[in-house]
């Protein structure tokens, strides 16, 4: 079935579950030992949705992954991809469900974009991987969807980390699976590179109406990008939701509960916990008194509005006034009012 | 779409330059030897009409087996080489240095060498070249140094430690070997040292015959691959994500690399270097690593190195030959140091 080629409508849209689980028990097993990480997990990602899985190392997230992927045999429970149980099937049948992009390490050379790509379609072709004429119409489809059609007769070895990434994403939508499963598919990248990959993935998932679905440690991007997310915790079981939901709830900031930072429900982004050495108060709004407010606080000031607290701190004519100890200073900028600050309160 | 065209007859001109090369070596290696043949000869010898008897008795029972030889031994081992480079992602990994061309001896040592040794029977070495049973024993000890090498190295990732790995396993069937000829007689181990050189010559046509139909088999069989193998080139993972049956694919590429490795060695004797340092010149001039291109460009080059070799051999206009063994070790043994210590861009190599 060509998934690539449907119209993104609002009726098909989250409509079928693409993918789900019945009682998925996942972990590992030794020779004396069992080691569960989730247990009876009964999960779904719908056509269209675009689904992040995050939660703290070691958790069991690439374990999750590798079970649904068919790398790694669930202890108990069912896979189902599109109606399909996925044990019962056979490799190449399960290539033409679920295409995968890895963390693994790609070191070779003398492989062409086009090489790569077209691995894509080995599902589809022949013992001699012949390509016809609508496999190459795939192929290309696949790359202009990640602006890399200029790209194919390029080396492989010689591009850009993101680059490469691009094209292993066109290679799994070469192999035009319903559900697309991605490992940390931003690790290692800049933050261009970063927002990029998950806004052409974003965009995959409405455009294609393929179920898309990766592993991250961007809580933030995350956030900002995933229909769902499927928080995971070494404690308790996984939980899902809307973001927004999780947020609400509390949940997320349960999951990634620590001494040293905690999630800002206002901001939606995690805020690293200073030791408090004293108060300062400060007057006035605006950007200026956000990013002095930060840079307080990363000395470990709690910042109030009271303005009879000393030393008090106030944005007055493109300087910064510092009342301290009954003395007003005057500095042009925050590195002046810090060092003022550290002589006018000695710790 | 016209630098595609123009890389496309580029790799069409390399193949043309290939064949005619082929060809001329091929006349060539017949053509010298301790007695030159001219080539006008060579075609009056064909057509029947030689102006010498002894010429055309040299022609029929050594010149021709012996060319034919190299040509299948030049491509054999050289694909055997690249299997082993994909299988082992590595581009140091061939049937010599791994240790697989040491298997193959320590099986025709166990089985020629024992003979004497347990039944007390001497039997004659170049009778028993040719029998079945040696290429059988050849072949498995090649594969199960192969095996042996494959299982330590999935606990050492590192390239350069496999060979290490491999050096051992040769070290250790060369042990094997040097007790075996403790207890044997004279004569034969003379003979088998001198099968150790390695040498074309010894191929008659009823060898040949056993030799022929395995490797052409095998050379065929490994085009099939080319899929599987260029899947493995992105991993385990990527490659079971694309449907290829890792473990099935694994063992097959073993298997043929044994059988290739263990009849040619089983014939000519251990023959070096030549299955690591051809497919990178392979890589090299073609310019990819898509086994489709990769496979047949392999053989291509693997032809043309044994016979440039074999002619070295012969020493044109002396009547000495070397060993083929150093020929190729010397053609060889450069190519790996070349990598090694362009090492920083063996991802770039391979």
């Amino acid at each position: 079935m060509d998934h690539q080629s449907k119209i993104n409508n609002g009726n098909a849209h989250f409509t079928i579950p693409i993918l789900y689980t019945r009682g998925l028990t996942i972990g590992y097993r030794t020779k004396h030992d069992v080691l569960e990480l989730e247990k009876d997990l009964n999960i779904k990602i719908h056509n269209g949705e675009l689904v992040c899985l995050i939660g703290p190392n070691g958790c069991g997230k690439s374990t999750l992954m590798r079970t649904i992927a068919g790398l790694q045999k669930p202890l108990e429970g069912d896979t189902v991809i599109s109606e399909v149980d996925v044990k019962k099937i056979k490799p190449h049948q399960y290539a033409r469900l679920l295409s995968l992009v890895l963390t693994d390490k790609i070191n070779v050379g003398g492989m062409k974009v086009m090489d790569i790509v077209s691995i894509g379609r080995y599902p589809y072709t022949n013992y001699f991987a012949k390509l016809g004429p609508k496999d190459y119409e795939i192929i290309e489809r696949s790359l202009d969807n990640v602006h890399l059609n200029e790209y194919k007769d390029r080396f492989f070895h010689e591009l850009s980390d993101g680059e490469k990434q691009r094209v292993l994403i066109a290679k799994a939508l070469a192999q035009d699976t319903p559900l697309i499963m991605l490992d940390e598919p931003t690790a290692h990248l800049d933050l261009p590179n970063r927002v990029e990959i998950m806004n052409i993935l974003k965009r995959l998932a409405k455009e294609t109406n393929k179920a898309i679905f990766l592993s991250t440690h961007e809580l933030d991007l995350a956030l900002q990008t995933a229909d769902t997310i499927w928080l995971m915790n070494r404690e308790e079981n996984m939980k899902s939701g809307t973001p927004e939901d999780l947020v609400l709830s509390g949940m997320f900031e349960q999951v990634f509960k620590s001494n040293a930072f905690r999630f800002d429900k206002h901001s939606g982004a995690f805020k690293v916990v200073h030791p408090i050495k004293g108060k300062v108060s400060l007057l006035g709004n605006g950007v200026h008194s956000i990013w002095v407010r930060r840079a307080l606080e990363r000395e470990g000031y709690q910042v109030v509005k009271n303005p009879d607290v000393q030393p008090k701190v106030q944005y007055i004519n493109n300087l910064w006034q510092l009342n301290s100890n009954g003395n007003t200073l005057y500095c042009q900028d925050i590195a002046g009012l810090l060092r003022a600050l550290r002589k006018e309160t000695p710790s | 779409m016209t630098k595609d065209n123009n890389n496309i007859l580029k790799s069409w001109g390399i193949v043309l330059v290939g064949l005619v090369s082929i060809l001329c070596l091929f006349l060539l290696d017949l053509s010298l030897g301790s007695v030159k043949i001219s080539v006008e000869e060579l075609l009056k010898i064909i057509s029947g009409n030689a102006s010498k008897k002894s010429w055309e008795y040299i022609f029929f029972n050594f010149r021709l087996p012996k060319a034919i030889t190299a040509i299948l031994t030049g491509a054999g081992i050289s694909v055997a080489g690249l299997q082993m480079q994909t299988l082992f992602k590595n581009p140091l990994a061939g049937p010599s240095v791994l240790g697989i061309s040491h298997g193959a001896s320590l099986g025709v040592a166990v089985f020629v060498l024992s003979s004497t040794a347990i039944f007390g029977v001497t039997a004659n070495f170049q009778e028993t070249l040719g029998s079945w049973g040696l290429v059988l024993f050849a072949i498995v000890g090649s594969f199960l140094v192969l095996l042996g090498v494959l299982l330590a190295s999935s606990k050492v990732s590192d390239t350069v430690t496999v060979l290490i790995v491999g050096l051992m396993f040769g070290f250790i069937t060369g042990a094997v070997v040097n007790i075996l000829q403790y207890f044997s007689d004279p004569e034969l181990i003379q003979n088998f040292l001198v099968w150790t050189f390695g040498s074309l010559s010894g191929v008659a046509w009823s060898q040949l015959r056993v030799m022929g139909p395995i490797i052409m088999l095998m050379l065929v069989m490994s085009l099939f691959y080319s899929k599987q193998m260029n899947a493995l080139l992105l991993g385990e993972n990527y490659a079971t994500g694309v449907g290829v049956n890792v473990s099935r694919t694994r063992l097959k590429l073993i298997l043929t690399t044994s059988i290739i490795a263990g009849t040619i060695t089983a014939f000519t004797g251990p023959i070096a270097f030549i299955g690591v340092a051809v497919p990178h010149l392979a890589r090299l001039l073609f310019r990819t690593s898509n086994h489709k291109v990769l496979i047949p460009a392999t053989m291509m080059c693997g032809m043309v190195i044994m016979l440039v070799c074999d002619i070295v051999s012969q020493v044109p206009g002396a009547q000495t030959t070397l060993p083929l063994n150093s020929v190729t070790a010397l053609f060889g043994a450069p190519v790996i140091l070349a990598i090694i210590i362009k090492s920083k861009k063996m991802k770039g190599a391979f």
